[in-house]
């Protein structure tokens, strides 16, 4: 099972197992990490799933979609390696994935 | 708009869960008044996912949210329930047993017999950028919506965001505007393409200023704004402002209700099961705003809890009178409600 360490605003750092196939927002949202709103459930509607890619991982990631850069108008401290964790899906290529969450989703 | 609007129930909100409240009171000859925050009905599933595919609708194995929404607004035509968009329930108070008085931001004045809150998760409301110190500036200088045009003659505007809000007052106010200057975190709008064209031909002309990049500060005293600083890719820049319209998108916010003597759990409010009734009766919660033991936020759960609601909100609006039940299938009176005897 591929693993996902998510780093919050304040340093925290949470390394857990992610399922093939789902998001890294799920993969947030099951493990109770700070940081992660996801209002709209996953339909890439509400840019309140933001994180911001390390950068050492953003080619594996690759960059967002049109659609998905549409939304990140929506969302605020964006940075060129910023997403939305419901458009990335959890794979083998991404197992090790670092990411950081942001100090605040815009609610 | 001083006249108070009588209605039988106030439904707040007009989400699935309302719309189909509509329905289920509509079978006992009770009217409704709708109210809701956004500029159209189905909420969640007209603001957050229109085109997303739900599959636990009873019976219906796939449809989107729009499609939900309508198919929900046909199976309420017979019932002619009045909407009232782009307006918010401020204030609810008890003024008889029971009757309760309803005011709008708009002004608007209900006095409805029974209240249904199927708020959802509470009311769509604009984002606020999070801009240290921003908060004195909210209502003085810095506003989420445009109320009155007028308000922005002759002054140095600045606009922040990229969708069909952000590109529309720009087009709007920049004739009356001192000086406009719409801010961006990149150099493409999601906006209708006529509009980026009309923005791009006033930039090209120098009739107004576009800078790429993100608020980071605001300077001023006292909430009047005198300048902002932009995050650009080449450093910060310094731009004088006297006002400011941020568009980023809308987020669920619990809004006034929290305010309206209703026992609170978090942002829930607390049913009977019985007919999903809140602490004051006559006032009912219905949907994902309500709580109960094995409360499960799902549309067919509101669905459910909007027709035992009608169910008791009968004996408030028609005291005198004995609630017969009867199915759609075989009752002509009930078919004649819905148009089809």
């Amino acid at each position: 099972m591929p693993k996902i360490t998510f780093i919050e605003h304040d340093g925290t750092k949470h390394t857990v197992d992610a399922e093939l196939g789902s998001t890294v927002m799920e993969t947030a949202l099951r493990n109770d990490i700070g940081g992660i709103v996801a209002e709209c459930g996953g339909s890439c509607t509400c840019a309140t799933c933001l994180v911001h890619v390390d950068e050492a991982w953003f080619a594996k990631t690759g960059g967002p979609s049109a659609e998905e850069n549409d939304m990140l108008d929506s969302a605020f401290e964006v940075k060129p390696t910023s997403r939305l964790s419901c458009q990335i899906k959890v794979s083998e290529e991404i197992d090790g994935l670092v990411v950081y969450t942001p100090s605040y989703q815009g609610r | 708009m001083s006249e108070t609007i009588k209605t039988d129930v106030l439904i707040i909100g007009a989400g699935p869960i309302a719309l189909f409240a509509v329905f289920e009171l509509g079978l006992l000859d009770i009217k409704a008044h709708l109210v809701d925050i956004l500029d159209k009905v189905g909420g969640q599933c007209a603001e957050l996912y229109p085109e997303k595919p739900i599959y636990d609708i009873p019976g219906i194995p796939y449809i989107t949210g729009h499609g939900l929404t309508e198919a929900l607004m046909k199976q309420i035509k017979p019932f002619h329930p009045t909407f009232h968009l782009n307006e918010m329930v401020t204030t609810l108070q008890k003024t008889g047993e029971p009757l309760f008085l309803a005011t709008t931001d708009r002004g608007r004045v209900f006095e409805a017999k029974v209240v249904a809150i199927a708020a959802g998760g509470g009311s769509f409301q604009p984002k606020r950028p999070p801009i240290n110190g921003i908060e004195p500036y909210e209502g003085k200088s810095v506003y989420y919506a445009v109320r009155k045009m007028e308000m922005f003659r002759d002054k140095q505007l600045m606009i922040v965001g990229g969708g069909d809000s952000a590109l529309d007052w720009t087009l709007n106010l920049q004739p009356i505007a001192k000086r406009l200057t719409l801010v961006h975190r990149r150099d493409e709008f999601r906006g209708a393409p006529d509009s980026v064209n009309k923005m791009r031909a006033l930039v090209a002309s120098g009739e107004m200023d576009m800078k790429i990049g993100q608020v980071t500060a605001l300077e001023g005293d006292d909430g009047v704004l005198t300048a902002a600083s932009i995050k650009t890719k080449d450093g910060v820049d310094r731009i004088e402002c006297d006002a400011m319209l941020p568009f980023f998108g809308l987020t669920m916010k619990l809004g006034p209700v929290a305010d309206w003597g209703l026992t609170m759990e978090e942002e829930l409010i607390p049913v009977d099961t019985a007919a999903f009734e809140t602490n004051i009766p006559g006032i009912f919660a219905i949907g994902d705003i309500n709580t109960y033991p094995g409360k499960l936020k799902l549309i067919l759960s509101g669905f459910h809890e909007g027709a035992l609601m009608a169910q008791k909100a009968y004996h408030y609006v028609y005291p005198d009178k004995r609630l017969v039940f009867q199915y759609t299938t075989s009752s002509t009176s009930l078919q004649k409600k819905l148009g089809v005897a």
